[in-house]
């Protein structure tokens, strides 16, 4: 089964990674990523603009270089898959416009496939047998989605999100508070470890009865942004040292609660005893331990794709399209657009 | 014979040839929908005009001046065209198509060439007038201006085209003329002419 199946080139370019990937069937054959990071420091987070810029700059050389690892010719391709939303609509039209034209160039299928639903697919790449219906933890720099998935190549349904930023952001806004660099993740995870996650109880937000009707399986960190923008002026004001490690611990520990809290409650009230998680913010060694520990606990399989899987990358998107084809989709009409807010219930465009 | 594409107003693509002119030419004008039409019209235009892909001595596209999201689409999918292809790909400024296509009319003088930037702004580039092979000559620009200050340039004395379509069909066959006499062709950058829209925070405002 490894050896076998569809050679599909995966495009993803939906925010700040150029990523280009090739999957044969569900074996990885190459994972080529090329980051506008370092270009969206100094401005604390991903500007639109210049993240689809270096997308222009930076795809050639990556199918280059992408064929070169996999040592496969763009002729022995079954398919293109490429991402066509959700995400920056600027970002995602270089890959949606670039995948167009390199499947007409070759008489090649052309697969139009959901972002998250992506990063979802790139566990068929981790050698196992991956079992459904799972719920998948997305959580990212752009996203904070909860899915139940039944299928992956037929049925996803979003059973919540977040309704303002997404926990990535968070990790930056609040880094930036405490003056540490961009990207924030990292740079809280390091400081915090010294830290105490019991120091500052910060708010979780719509954990409480009441928002627990409407809002069970959304998410909200800009309340918590504000509290611990709160206590950090409050504390700077009565001339105190701000506790960093104590408060980058004890908001990492209120993030990290409220995914897990709400990623369990989902498994255990849909009766699926599997929970994936997906996205950057899955580097987070906090979020990694807490998984860990809650998912023993509640009798639930977890599963972490390796990170260079878990980022945004090409060889989901490859992977996904590869699940669609051994499935017998038909290709994607030559027409989709780029749709910055395209529902994870439509897996393919 | 290339295969053309110019977005950097409405969507543009056709198929030309030095010696057969322009083969079949499509167009979309709308300037919102690059992306979705961008496949279709390459599609169309090979089906169109019974060309095979091996007979392409290369892909054409215009670099700009243009607004960002657009013009990115055109240029995109010339360079991974041409890298399925296994073709060069030969790049020339869009003005420099509109201008062509005046002097290949018969038109002879200085031409100034406006095209939309939004925000209240355009692109503007100036011609002396065609060289012997009927290439234009841009004597400013491209550069972008406000309307008004557009009028203080002293250019009272050149024709004036506001584009609000450059033909992918003129980008291909400048760009023919362009190899055919040996010219240089634009460079590898696409030409926005503006900065991304960002500014650099001042730090983390207070929230009590």
């Amino acid at each position: 089964m490894s050896a076998s199946g569809p050679l599909v080139l995966g495009i993803e370019t939906s925010c700040d990674e150029t990523g280009v990937g090739i999957v044969r069937g569900t074996t990885l054959l190459a994972n080529v990523i090329a980051s506008s990071m370092d270009e969206h420091a100094r401005y604390g987070g991903v500007v639109p603009e210049i993240a689809a810029r270096a997308h222009l700059e930076a795809l050639t050389p990556a199918l280059t270089a992408a064929l070169a690892e996999a040592k496969v010719s763009l002729h022995d391709l079954d398919a293109i898959a490429v991402t066509s939303g959700p995400g920056l609509s600027g970002a995602l039209m270089v890959g949606v416009a670039a995948a167009k034209a390199l499947a007409l160039s070759l008489g090649k299928p052309l697969y139009a496939v959901n972002h998250l639903v992506g990063h979802v697919g790139a566990d068929v790449l981790s050698g196992e047998d991956v079992e459904y219906p799972t719920i998948a933890l997305l959580v990212s720099g752009g996203h904070t989605s909860l899915l139940l998935v039944r299928d992956l190549v037929s049925d996803v349904e979003l059973l919540g999100e977040t309704i303002d930023d997404a926990a990535g952001e968070a990790f930056d806004k609040v880094a930036r508070l405490l003056g540490l660099p961009y990207p924030g993740g990292p740079q809280i995870d390091r400081v915090a470890a010294t830290g105490d996650p019991a120091a500052i109880r910060f708010p979780r937000g719509l954990s409480q009865p009441k928002d627990m009707d409407r809002h069970r399986y959304d998410f909200s960190f800009s309340g918590l942004k504000t509290a611990v923008a709160r206590w950090v002026e409050r504390a700077r004001d009565a001339g105190e040292e701000v506790p960093i490690a104590d408060v980058a611990a004890s908001f990492r520990e209120a993030v990290t609660d409220v995914l897990l809290t709400k990623a369990v409650a989902a498994c255990r009230d849909r009766g699926v005893p599997r929970l994936l998680l997906g996205g950057g913010v899955v580097a987070n060694a906090r979020v990694r331990e807490v998984a860990a520990e809650r998912c023993a606990a509640a009798g639930i399989e977890l599963r972490i794709p390796p990170l260079s899987l878990c980022t945004d990358n090409g060889a989901m998107i490859a992977a996904l399209g590869a699940q669609l084809i051994e499935s017998g989709h038909a290709p994607s009409d030559l027409s989709f657009g780029a749709d910055s807010t395209l529902p994870v219930t439509v897996i393919q465009a | 014979m290339l295969l053309a594409i110019d977005t950097s107003a409405g969507s543009s693509v056709a198929i030309v040839d030095r010696d057969r002119g322009t083969i079949v030419e499509l167009g979309e004008a709308d300037t919102r929908r690059h992306a979705e039409v961008i496949g279709t019209l390459i599609a169309l235009a090979l089906a169109e005009s019974g060309v095979s892909i091996p007979e392409l001595s290369g892909v054409a596209v215009g670099m700009g001046p243009g607004p960002f999201t657009g013009l990115r689409v055109g240029i995109a999918a010339a360079q991974a065209f041409a890298f399925g292809a296994g073709k060069p790909v030969v790049r020339v400024v869009s003005h420099d198509a509109v201008a062509w296509g005046h002097y290949a009319a018969g038109n002879t003088g200085p031409l100034l060439v406006v095209t939309d930037a939004r925000r209240r702004e355009v692109y503007w580039s100036t011609y002396s007038g065609a060289d012997e092979f009927g290439l234009p000559e841009r004597s400013r620009g491209p550069a972008i201006e406000s309307p008004a200050g557009l009028e203080t340039l002293g250019l009272d004395g050149h024709a004036r085209i506001d584009a609000a379509e450059v033909s992918a069909a003129s980008a291909g066959l400048l760009a023919e003329g362009l190899f055919q006499h040996r010219r240089a062709f634009a460079g590898p950058e696409a030409l926005y002419l503006r900065a991304p829209d960002v500014t650099v925070s001042a730090g983390p405002k207070r929230v009590s």
